[in-house]
């Protein structure tokens, strides 16, 4: 199925000086597109020239529309000798495939050259008949939405959430190809551009056929990236979240998928893999891998919680047939895979009525593989299901059944997301974790990536079984990357196992009545602190008590987890920014010698990390991490770790106990006094961080609690060793035991530094706060105020002494520094927060280390006790959470007798109201953008998936992009430094630029995936690659948005004005 | 530990207004963040020095990286790669432009060329500016006087069209391009005591009335050059001071009108023939090029030096080279003044801001 793509050049501007002799230049642009190409006129003599060509036609296939770039170059004309280049401008059509997105491309995209950077502007419009509307979803993935943001994106409301969906391609690095030594740089720089461009389209649309055949018509939390490899290739790989999201303002096309069920159960096909064989090692390399969790599987137990009693229900017959049937009508591939899964989700209904000991008896055989403990399953009890479904057991219990057999089913029950719709997330268990080092080979056969999906297909069995272990059925805030070293490389994944709500998984017939029950006696926000897993069998060492919140179902001592903090959630006192920092020397070795190095550091370095953030949690008198994500970075000699979370105080968990320090000489006097010193510093220190982050919990009687008391336990000291407990070797136990208050043993200077480093982190100063999830939680009040920021430091390690110790000072000042320099930076933005703070480390070589960090610093009102703001802040609230019931909302729920209570914090609880205040009309003609005065329309830039105090009203598109930038003029650029600011700046400028030309004014969930920065200053040469991507939207000020309603026409013809179109 | 590399790059592009005057004023990094250091800022914020030596690398390297825009003031409006809002804009600019009273009276009037440039040197020295903000201010005054030389319209607009100034500053440039252009020399030591601010009045009123664009708006330098024919025209003034009854007629008319209100009026009245003598000289000699030049020089010599010795206030002088001006319309022979002197009549008697040439000067040539 065709479409035409048409391409008119209009006008340049700001164009470099070509001709020395005139000073001016000669220009004209060649537009290709696959393989046509396209030429304008020349226009003589001229910085500026009005080219104004025709309209050129390409007349593509939808697959080439997909893949391609648009690739525009503008040339300066020479008679004589070759036509000099100026710069390109790909422009990526994807956009324009679906119909809710942009129409139009439209502006000015600044000419970017890769060895001068940006040389001046070209004015550009792009559009595309694809013909065969109707019949357009059917080839290709054309029409597949595709969002960055991790949560469901906020004009949409997710009808379905299918799951998981991943995809690689890889293919030869031009860089390494043996022409690139007879080419120029440029020639070489822009080959590996246009491949990158290529191959993402290319991924981009497999992934979208793949959500096709699940029956999904959006990829939600995509993630892509990139792997240079070097000689051994390029790998492009992706993971999302595929959804069936509807458009809010059409509410009625979610009917269809409701009364055709039978359809959506073809939604993941079966490919199950029959014999998950998770701790094999990979067959593709020689090297033993080594993979293991945070929270490993020491004992687990299928039984899911048995913690639900008290939620007996009596069920309703209907939805008993449907709940099998779902399973029951298995895509064509294998019909016995399918009774397979019948039997399985039978047994697993029929279980639930088994006594508890009947699965902690069978747990320990079940330990040895996952899909030995299947069959064993299904040994047991061969019985068909009517007799599970009259038996009627607990109702919750039943419904998670169905959701997890509905997400055994599918290969990986994975979910990119981290912020959900309400009720979605039941509980969480905790992170998981797994990790392989791998050595490279070349990709001999780029059309079939075996190796690498192998690898992947491993490392998320790993986390899937990890989750099991901790009694989920699903990983949610899940999330895939690699760090590379020369031939060697760290896979890693982590996330959330978590137990979910099915009724967004799958067909909505059942949820009329489950859900409503389901609601009413969800614990408003402590519900998904409940542990998942058996307390009498549980899968590691934890400490449980009854939930502060609800009293009735036991909640871990601390909760660590890779998602961001759920609305409903009930905190105290305010978070803040946690990280763990760590270096680890390694000798210098090649090959299998070193990766046998580096996998036996990592478990060493995992468990330090571990216990770093947890020493530093409860510094902070916290109990729970969210938005934990652990980067390990190897280099030549030497690991990095770098942990990153926001600590925050769940009022469902218990008050964290302090750290105490234990000598190991007590005889000594002097030594305990300086002990004693030690403590009270750190006593000291958390009573004033509790002061400073407000956490103040109200007093609970012990007895109600259980025995929260310290009691003196011999045994609670760190295990610096891997738990003799656990049978495998890559299992660590980072639990600690059960103790209360946590005691550090200072027996060596290791620990004494550690200690120390403890309290060297210096909180920031007053009036600025930092998390690295998208909101800070006791922040609400945010104004619209925001400045987006990349900042990267590099330094250079003195080769002297190198000790773990002076290496990981010296990284710890490096991140502390940053730190405080972004805080004096922005002072004048205080009060301000810095929301979703990443770093990112890497090794660019033997003696640099490389500090990457982007986040974004928003204001917020400090005057919360005025009536006015106050007023103010309920009044926006009151509408987020208006627009959030409108997302989330189900036609069906709509017409239930009862209202299912949302488990809303209090402060938003008055939001019944189904009618928005705001009308339909209003929704319709928000493209308005506040475009001031200035010339260039204002682009706004955020990591976040919201703009404070604006509603994003439409989605442009994905922008996806990646850069090269080289220069054999280091100095004169002005360093190191000039070049990366330069290269930066014109980064998100070619970003906004796109943007702006797509209609659009900001880039939410924007994330600099990758900036690998190389130099040579000897031969006063460097190169540095970036790739960014965001979503593209338009949003308008809700101030405006009542000015927009009365000016309809005059806001509809605003977007063309939005495109950095010139007004002078 | 060394700091290789050190940025921060935000979408909205930060400026310091504090640094990027240490900037603007030729500091380098190291004494921009001891200046800083002094400040207080350390206090203030709780920041160390190295965060403070950062953050001034950091504008330092954003302000270098900007200058290149600042040359052309457009293109800071159109570009897209720093995303910097108007006010912000605007401040860059006219912070960008502004310059020094010191360092602009030692260069006004000069030619703007090479040679110049190397005295920045001295000038440095001599006014305490660093080199590097002299030669800023000096490549803006050569940078803008290159633009509009050959332009058409009015000068100010022309400025003000072309780097976005204010329209206090684009008039301060329109002064300097003008002195430059006709090379007026300020630098003698008679001269020191009057300010840049008394040669931009001058300039102001001589581009109103005594240029090309006076006359005719449509021509290339309108506003740069000083009309020749009416530079001509002025040689006619010589019989004012050649006519012996001529000059006793206008002396008597000016006496008569002004006497009861001046209080230096018998020293007025005993010195008129020498002042009228000296403003006309100045006027009839400015055909040459030369004395064009000299015209400050011997607008202080020849009139300002006697009102001064005899202690004349500001207001008798104004009063005077009013009466001066005025009366010549009722002197025979002057009733029919050639056309091209018309325009420079009609222009409003000039106010002089202190004891200056510049106003007297205006007078005289109405006349």
């Amino acid at each position: 199925m065709p479409g035409k793509l048409k391409v008119k050049i209009v006008a340049g501007r700001h164009l470099p000086v070509m001709d020395r002799a005139s000073d001016l230049t000669d220009a004209f642009v060649e537009v290709k597109f696959g393989n046509t190409t396209f030429k304008t006129d020349v226009y003589p003599k001229s910085l500026n020239p009005q080219w104004n060509s025709e309209w050129f036609k390409f007349e593509v296939d939808d697959e080439d529309l997909q893949d391609e770039p648009l690739q525009i170059t503008v040339l300066d004309h020479d008679t004589y000798s070759a036509n000099d280049a100026i710069g390109k401008v790909y422009i990526d059509i994807d956009p324009l495939l679906y119909s809710e997105a942009a129409t139009v491309i439209s502006g000015w995209f600044p000419i970017y050259d890769t060895i001068h950077g940006i040389r001046g502007e070209i004015n550009v419009v792009v559009k595309v008949d694809l013909f065969n509307d109707l019949n357009r979803f059917r080839q290709s993935s054309c029409g597949v939405k595709f969002f960055c943001t991790t949560s469901i994106p906020k004009c949409y409301r997710a009808v379905i959430i299918h799951g998981f969906v991943e995809e690689l391609v890889v293919n030869e690095d031009p860089e390494y190809q043996w022409i690139d030594r007879i080419r120029t740089p440029r020639a070489s720089n822009e080959a590996r551009q246009r491949l990158i461009s290529l191959m993402s389209g290319e991924l981009q649309r497999k992934i979208g056929l793949k959500v096709l055949e699940m029956r999904g018509n959006a990829v939600v939390g995509y993630l892509q990236c990139f792997d240079l490899e070097g000689e051994s290739g390029l790998v492009v790989r992706a993971i999302g979240t595929a959804c069936t999201l509807d458009k809010l303002s059409s509410p009625a096309a979610f009917l269809p998928a409701c009364n055709s069920p039978s359809k959506e159960m073809k939604e993941i096909p079966f490919n199950e893999d029959p014999n998950p064989n998770t701790h094999s090692s990979g067959p593709s390399t020689p090297l033993k891998n080594q993979t293991y969790s945070f929270s490993p599987s020491k004992s687990y137990s299928r039984q899911s919680s048995s913690s639900d009693t008290d939620l007996s229900l009596t069920p309703k017959t209907a939805p008993y047939p449907q709940g099998p049937r779902i399973y029951l009508c298995p895509s064509s591939p294998s019909l016995s895979c399918g009774s397979l899964h019948l039997k399985k989700s039978c047994l697993l209904l029929s279980e639930s009525s088994l006594p508890p000991h009947h699965s902690s008896l069978v747990s320990p055989v079940l330990r040895k593989s996952v899909s030995f403990s299947e069959e064993l399953f299904l040994a047991a009890s061969g019985m068909g299901s009517g007799s599970a479904g009259k038996e009627g057991g607990p109702f919750k219990a039943l419904l998670r059944q169905q959701t997890q057999s509905a997400l055994e089913q599918r290969e990986f029950p994975f979910f990119t997301l981290t912020a959900f719709p309400p009720g979605f997330l039941v509980h969480v268990g905790g992170v998981v974790s797994a990790r392989s080092v791998k050595l490279l080979d070349r990709i001999h056969n780029p059309d079939e990536p075996e190796t690498r999906d192998a690898w992947w297909a491993e490392i998320r069995q790993e986390i899937k079984s990890h989750a099991k272990a901790l009694g989920c059925h699903a990983v949610v805030g899940y999330s895939e990357s690699t760090s590379i070293c020369e031939e060697v490389c760290i896979l890693s994944a982590s996330g959330t196992a978590a137990v979910l709500n099915p009724r967004f998984l799958q067909d909505g017939t059942v949820e009329g009545c489950l859900e409503q029950r389901l609601e009413e006696n969800l614990p408003a926000g402590c519900g998904f602190c409940h542990i998942p897993y058996d307390e009498l069998n549980m899968p590691f060492p934890a400490h449980l008590t009854y939930c502060y919140n609800c009293r009735k179902q036991k909640v871990p001592d601390v909760l660590f987890t890779t998602i961001d903090l759920p609305t409903d959630a009930t905190v105290i006192g305010k978070g803040c920014l946690i990280q763990a920092r760590l270096c680890r020397l390694k000798k210098k070795a090649q090959a299998e010698a070193n990766a046998t190095a580096i996998s036996n550091l990592l478990p060493f370095m995992e468990y330090e990390v571990h216990t770093q953030l947890m020493n530093k949690l409860k510094l902070k008198g916290m109990n729970a991490l969210f938005g934990l994500r652990i980067q390990i970075t190897v280099g030549e000699n030497m690991l990095m770790g770098l942990a990153s979370a926001t600590g925050v105080y769940l009022a469902a968990l218990p008050t964290p106990g302090g750290i105490q320090i234990a000598g190991k000489t007590p005889n000594d006097g002097s030594y305990e006094q300086h002990i004693s010193h030690m403590q009270k510093k750190i006593n000291d220190t958390i009573a004033k961080n509790k002061e400073l982050y407000e956490i103040n919990p109200p007093e609970i009687s012990e007895e109600i609690i259980g025995s929260p008391i310290p009691e003196p336990r011999q045994r609670s000291r760190l295990l610096r060793s891997q738990s003799e407990s656990s049978d495998e070797v890559t299992e660590l136990d980072l639990s600690h035991g059960k103790k209360d208050a946590f005691v550090l043993e200072i027996d060596d200077t290791d620990a004494m530094e550690d200690v120390h480093s403890l309290l060297t982190d210096v909180p920031p100063p007053s009036g600025f706060y930092s998390c690295n999830t998208e909101i800070m939680p006791g922040i609400n009040n945010w104004t619209s105020e925001i400045q987006m920021f990349t900042s990267v430091r590099v330094i250079r390690l003195s080769s002297l002494n190198l000790t773990n110790q002076a290496l990981n000072k010296n990284f710890n000042d490096l991140c502390e520094n940053l730190l405080k320099s972004l805080y004096f930076k922005l002072r004048s933005m205080i009060p301000c927060c810095l929301c979703h703070v990443n770093f990112t480390v890497s090794l660019p070589e033997d003696e640099l280390i490389q500090v990457t960090v982007t986040a974004v610093a928003i204001t917020f009102d400090k005057n919360q006790a005025l009536q006015t703001t106050k007023a103010h802040v309920e009044k926006s609230l009151q509408r987020a959470s208006t627009d959030n019931e409108e997302l989330l909302q189900f036609p069906l729920e709509l017409c239930s007798d009862s209202l299912p209570s949302h488990p809303f914090p209090p402060a938003k609880a008055v939001t019944v109201e189904k009618t928005s205040p705001m009308g339909e009309g209003n929704f319709r003609n928000r493209s308005a953008a506040p475009c001031a005065n200035s010339t260039v329309g204002v682009v706004k830039m955020t990591p976040l998936s919201f703009i404070p105090g604006a509603k994003i009203t439409k989605y442009l598109g994905i922008i996806n992009m990646f850069f090269i930038r080289e220069t054999t003029s280091l100095r004169e650029e002005g360093g190191v430094s000039g070049f990366l600011h330069a290269f930066i700046a014109e980064v998100f400028a070619m970003v906004r630029a796109h943007v702006a030309a797509l209609g659009g004014n900001a880039v939410v969930s924007y994330i600099m995936k990758q900036c690998v920065f190389m130099e040579n200053p000897n031969k006063n040469q460097a190169q540095c690659l970036i790739n960014v991507s965001g979503d593209a939207v338009v949003f308008a000020r809700e101030s405006e948005l009542e000015v927009v309603s009365t000016q309809q026409p005059a806001a509809n013809c605003q977007p063309a004005c939005t495109g950095g179109e010139v007004t002078t | 530990m060394t700091s290789e590399l050190d940025i921060f790059v935000g979408n909205t592009t930060l400026i310091d207004e504090d640094v990027y005057r240490l900037w603007l004023d030729g500091y380098s990094v190291g004494d921009a963040v001891a200046l800083r250091v002094r400040s207080g800022i350390l206090e203030q914020t709780g920041a160390t020095a190295a965060v403070l030596q950062s953050d001034t690398m950091d504008h330092y390297r954003t302000f270098h990286m900007l200058e290149r825009l600042l040359h052309a003031p457009p293109k800071l409006l159109h570009q897209l790669i720093y995303q910097i809002p108007p006010s912000r804009q605007a401040l860059l600019i006219e912070r960008y432009y502004a310059f020094d009273e010191a360092f602009v009276r030692e260069v006004l009037g000069k030619k703007l060329s090479k040679g110049t440039k190397k005295d920045l040197d001295d000038i440095s020295t001599k006014t305490g500016i660093t080199l590097k903000s002299c030669r800023r201010q000096f490549d803006n005054f050569k940078r803008v006087f290159k633009v509009v030389e050959e332009m058409r319209g009015s000068l100010v607009d022309n400025i003000q069209q072309h780097f976005l100034l204010s329209d206090r500053l684009a008039r301060d440039y329109a002064a300097i391009v003008f002195f430059a252009n006709n090379r007026f020399e300020t630098g003698k030591k008679k001269l020191q005591y009057l300010s840049f601010g008394d040669f931009a009045f001058c300039a102001e009123l001589m581009i109103q009335n005594w240029t090309l664009g006076a006359v005719d708006s449509q021509v290339d330098d309108m506003d740069m050059d000083l009309d020749k024919e009416f530079l001509q025209d002025l040689k006619e003034l010589k019989v004012l001071v050649a006519d012996k009854d001529l000059l006793d007629l206008h002396k008597s008319l000016v006496c008569t009108a002004l006497r009861g209100k001046l209080g230096v009026f018998s020293e007025m009245e005993a010195n008129f023939k020498n002042l009228s003598r000296g403003l006309v000289n100045v006027a009839t000699k400015l055909t040459h090029n030369k004395d064009v030049r000299d015209l400050f020089v011997d607008l202080v010599e020849k009139f300002v030096e006697p009102c001064r010795s005899d202690h004349w206030p500001l207001s008798d002088v104004r009063l005077f080279l009013n009466q001066y001006s005025a009366s010549v319309h009722s002197l025979d022979g002057f009733r029919n003044l050639p056309k091209a002197v018309r325009p420079h009549l009609a222009a409003p008697p000039p106010l002089p801001q202190r004891v200056s040439p510049c106003g007297h000067q205006r007078g005289c040539h109405k006349t």
